[in-house]
């Protein structure tokens, strides 16, 4: 199976001025460091972390709303990296991105319709039938009634303002879509609804997914394989299966044994790992290993080098001196 | 012993110029010290307007509120409901605290940690400044922020997420209240900060033998803290029960649902999630009999149209276990097995 | 802290440096030839070239602004040989029109806009800042509605018909001031009632406009602040409403005020033209609208101009570090 789409190395620094044009004390934020990802086609690679661990960034830098710092994108096999704007623009058509909070990502002035149809503008796709009977069944296929396709946005509920956002993620057949937290805004059973979807439409249209969430649940219903990120660079990677069963970096550990079970027995009984203090600041990264400050495995080593990557199995590698 | 919170009946409904939104109706439940109650539901289902009505915070000009609301004060008890808003008053931040969801907008971007929560000290004990400031420094101790002596006089912007959010449980502690209301108090933070979060909130219960009332969404931290369960939908309490019985024996479709649609770390679902179809109702055009009704995958259980024209009432199915739905718990109980 | 206020310092100076350079280069640019105006009837191109040596416009622009620069810490000597004139410092020039130097002619106008402005200023703040807390405290009843009416009228009335209209029907319908007298310089702090008398109109019409403006603006401010979520913390505490109000909504409310009115404020020292016109007196305003449409009197000109601008940008200064004062959200760095 060949990989739609490869990350070599992703870095993506962003530069802050504290300070003015006399004190030139400029601070780095490395949002994401060197990080290594692929994404095979028809798989869905989920992409984990908590606040500051650069998930989003890269979905962003991924369709290339950021320019890259350094490394490469390779999408389709074709270096994307550098590609100017206009080089880009015929690409776009193919990977598409849903958006965390459906009531800010929809134009509230323009009705369902136009938004779905201004993709088909932008690209200057005819559909076949006529844009309005392909805007009638994609809607169909999200889920929603084709009737309703001058509505305005305020009129829908967020699960069916998500619903139009994947329809107009779709409207230009994608083949790989990035989904930047698209469930978390939504209500629980609303959450379930939606995740379905997102299931049936991979199966049916055949879309490679790199859904970004911090909600490890939903992740790891939806995903092939998961990347778990903290503060820019990835912790472990794995297949789902062997990420929830048999994590081996401390933090990944840590995180699972923070998700709560909906379950009291099994709450009851459960040794949790609390991970002591917080998050350090993106601007102000440990040096080493970027866990070291709150893992409770550190040693000087941890402080001092950066771990390299350990491949302990074909499709399961870490970056840690010390695996559990 | 009377129970510290004995609501009975509590409705809340809001005149607007589309109709009259009657967010919450008939809620009725009770909560001992040293025990945590939560009331689970979405939005809309009136589980942040039930709170707010405890607290007596809803503008009484603009609610139409009925029934009410005791605090079993060891000295005396007041009815929220009908009391003054004065006698009210002297309950919050004494008696009662609430947390809220987003911590950086609930602290006063102006006014410095120590300063808030010296403020919240002093509308109920007599000190000067710098009593405030060193009872501040002892609750930034006591939640557990590092540095008490320096961080009392920094601003809330200068805190993390988790950080402040233990700033606010500080502030909700000053006094020694009775009950704490935690209104989704760690849906805003990452995941690894919450479980600090609510260990803190276990610690601080039973040092102070407070009586916890969480309000929130999230199932999984309601199977860790919570003795017993109140599930709302539509403005109205649909199951309630111990915590073990809402898990493994739900009596109502909608609980039913709501665990089977959710997604577990610890289980490889390869399958599809169990979603419950459709969408809340509008609580302006409450349909008429059981408002989950329409969504409802047991319906055809039940003969004739009696879920669509009879809304069922709280009915206890098993010792203390009250659900609303015409079937009866063994029924439901069968079904939801089938439906796995 | 300090480091952000001496930083902002710097910025300052760099400003008003700069400013001091564009004023005077666009003056340099101007096509008219101040030398030539300075002349009168009986003119030839000697006096032209002995007017332009006086003036000091012989030597390049760059010269000229140098000059002016060393002129305002040191002062600065006008004219030749037989008639020096000394301008102690600050020197902002020499106005051969009236034969003055031009530090003296402002600070005689200087105290009169500065009352006017000061004047006007407390008004409309008392005004607009009360009136709006409670039109936002009494959201839909009657206050609020008095103050839309108000609002409404103090904004669309412009001073030229508002002045007027306050001149005609309230100060000479009553007899309030001696219409002769109007205008007249009285010291507040020795002659306070004349002082009011001269001032009190004045500075109602200008804070009408004013107050209009920030009747509306204190209200829906605080009307924003009053949905914040950590209001509604403060009631949870158990504050009263008068306290929350007080003490967490007003002053998150008012800061933005701080900063446009310090610069309202700023603006007015400038001068007021029209109001100055009308109540005929002679402040900032009317000297620089005169040396601009009647006498042409460029050293008048270009030390009103800057004398406005560095109000502005020193004002801008403190409005700043008021606001880190009152914001700390806005002290990093």
């Amino acid at each position: 199976m060949a990989n739609i789409l490869e990350l070599e190395n992703l870095s993506k620094y962003f530069t802050t001025t504290g300070g003015g044009a006399f004190s030139r004390r400029k601070g780095v934020v490395k949002a994401v460091d060197g990080v290594n990802l692929t994404v095979a086609e028809g798989e869905t690679v989920g992409l984990v972390g908590e606040s500051g661990c650069g998930k989003t960034t890269v979905g962003r830098t991924v369709i290339k709303l950021y320019e890259p710092t350094a490394g490469k994108i390779i999408f389709e096999g074709e270096d994307i990296t550098k590609y100017s704007r206009s080089k880009m623009k015929p690409l776009r058509s193919k990977m598409q991105m849903i958006f965390q909070d459906p009531f800010a990502s929809l134009n509230p002035r323009k009705t369902v319709g136009s938004i779905i149809q201004s993709a088909f503008d932008i690209h200057d796709v005819k559909p076949v039938g006529g844009s309005e009977k392909e805007i009638g069944n994609l809607l169909e296929r999200v889920g929603l009634n084709p009737e309703h396709i001058n509505r305005f946005p305020h009129e829908f509920s967020g699960g069916q303002r998500q619903r139009i956002g994947i329809a107009r993620a779709l409207a230009l057949k994608p083949k790989l879509i990035v989904a930047d937290e698209p469930v978390s805004a939504l209500d629980v059973s609303i959450q379930a609804q939606v995740v379905n979807l997102l299931d049936d439409l991979q199966e049916e249209l055949k879309l490679s997914y790199l859904f970004i969430a911090h909600d490890l649940s939903v992740v790891q219903h939806i995903s092939d394989r998961v990347v778990v990120m903290y503060l820019g660079k990835v912790m472990e990677e794995a297949t789902t299966q062997d990420l929830f069963t048999n994590p081996r970096h401390p933090y990944t550990k840590a995180l699972l044994s923070a998700v709560p079970i909906p379950d009291p027995i099994i709450e009851r009984k459960r040794e949790r790992i609390i991970l002591k203090g917080d998050l350090p600041s993106p601007m102000n990264p440990p040096s080493g290993c970027v866990f070291n400050t709150r893992c409770w495995k550190a040693t000087d080593i941890c402080r001092t080098t950066a771990p390299q990557v350990l491949q302990i199995s074909p499709k399961h590698s870490l970056a840690c001196h010390f695996p559990e | 012993m009377k129970p510290f919170l004995e609501v009975k009946d509590l409705s809340v409904a809001f005149p607007t110029p589309d109709g009259l939104v009657k967010a919450a109706d008939g809620i009725s439940f009770e909560l001992n010290q040293g025990e945590t109650l939560a009331i689970v539901g979405e939005s809309g289902s009136g589980k942040s307007v039930t709170n707010l009505a405890i607290m007596g915070l809803h503008n009484r000009a603009k609610t139409q509120i009925s029934g009410s609301v005791n605090i079993n004060l060891p000295d005396r008890s007041i009815d929220v409901i009908s009391s003054t808003e004065d006698e009210v008053r002297k309950l919050r931040g004494s008696a009662i605290s609430m947390i809220f969801q987003d911590p950086m907008s609930s602290l006063h971007p102006y006014y410095s940690v120590g300063d808030q929560i010296s403020e919240a000290w002093r509308i109920y004990n007599k000190g000067s400044k710098s009593d405030g400031i060193k009872r501040a420094t002892e609750m930034i101790d006591l939640v557990g922020i590092p540095d008490a002596a320096k961080r009392v006089r920094e601003f809330p912007h200068q805190f993390s997420g988790g950080m402040r959010q233990r700033v606010m449980i500080a502030m909700a502690l000053v006094n020694n209240p009775k009950l704490i209301i935690a209104d989704e108090p760690t849906t805003a933070l990452d995941v690894t900060v919450q479980s600090q979060i609510i260990q803190l909130l276990r610690d601080m219960q039973k040092e102070f033998n407070m009586a916890i009332l969480l309000v929130t969404h999230d199932l999984g931290v309601v199977a860790e803290v919570a003795d017993r369960v109140c599930v709302m939908y539509a403005g109205k309490i649909v199951e309630q029960a111990k915590v073990d019985e809402i898990y493994y024996r739900p009596a109502q479709p909608y609980t039913v649902g709501l665990l089977q649609s959710i997604p577990r770390v610890d289980q490889l679902q390869g399958k599809r999630l169990n979603a419950i179809q459709g969408q809340p109702p509008s609580l302006i055009n409450l349909p008429k009999g059981c408002s989950f009704a329409e969504r409802c995958e047991f319906k055809k259980h039940v003969a004739g149209n009696l879920c669509t024209e009879v809304a069922p009432a709280l009915e206890e199915k098993a010792d203390q276990h009250f659900a609303r739905c015409h079937l009866s718990a063994a029924q439901i109980q069968d079904l939801a097995m089938a439906a796995k | 802290m300090l480091k952000y206020i001496s930083r902002r310092l710097s910025y300052t100076f760099l400003v008003l440096t700069l400013i001091s350079l564009v004023v005077f280069l666009i003056f340099a640019l101007l096509p008219a030839d101040p030398a030539a105006l300075t002349c009168g009837k009986s003119c030839n191109p000697q006096v032209i070239e002995a007017n332009r040596r006086r003036l000091g416009l012989d030597v390049s622009v760059w010269q000229q602004w140098w000059r002016f620069i060393v002129g305002l810490f040191q002062g600065r000597t006008y004219g030749e040989a037989e008639a020096l004139i000394e301008c102690p410092a600050p020197a902002f020039g020499y106005s051969f029109n009236r034969h003055e130097c031009v530090t003296k002619i402002i600070a005689g106008a200087f105290p009169i806009t500065l009352s006017l402005a000061l004047g006007a200023f407390v008004m409309w703040l008392t005004i607009g800042v009360t009136l709006g807390v409670l039109a936002a405290r009494f959201k839909g009843k009657f206050v609020d509605r008095a103050s839309t009416v108000f609002v409404l009228i103090g904004t669309s009335l412009p001073t030229f018909i508002s002045g007027i209209l306050i001149l005609l029907f309230v100060v000479i319908k009553f007899n309030l001031v001696n219409p002769l007298e109007l205008g007249d310089w009285a010291n507040p702090f020795t002659d306070p009632i004349g002082w009011l008398k001269a001032f009190f109109f004045p500075c109602l019409t200008l804070a009408l406009a004013y107050a209009a403006s920030y009747t509306r603006f204190t209200r829906s401010n605080v009307l924003e602040t009053s949905s914040e979520d950590y209001i509604r913390t403060a009631r949870a505490k158990g504050l009263s409403e008068k306290v929350v109000l007080r003490k967490h909504t007003l002053r998150a409310a008012l800061a933005p005020i701080v900063t446009i009115a310090g610069l309202d404020f700023a603006a007015l020292l400038g001068g007021a033209i029209i109001t100055e016109g009308i109540y005929n007196l002679a402040g900032l305003g009317r000297l620089s609208i005169r040396a601009v449409l009647v006498d042409y009197d460029l050293p008048i000109i270009l030390a009103t101009t800057l004398f406005a601008a560095t109000f502005v940008v020193v004002m801008n200064l403190i409005v700043d570090i008021l606001y880190a004062l009152i914001d700390p959200r806005v002290r990093v760095g």
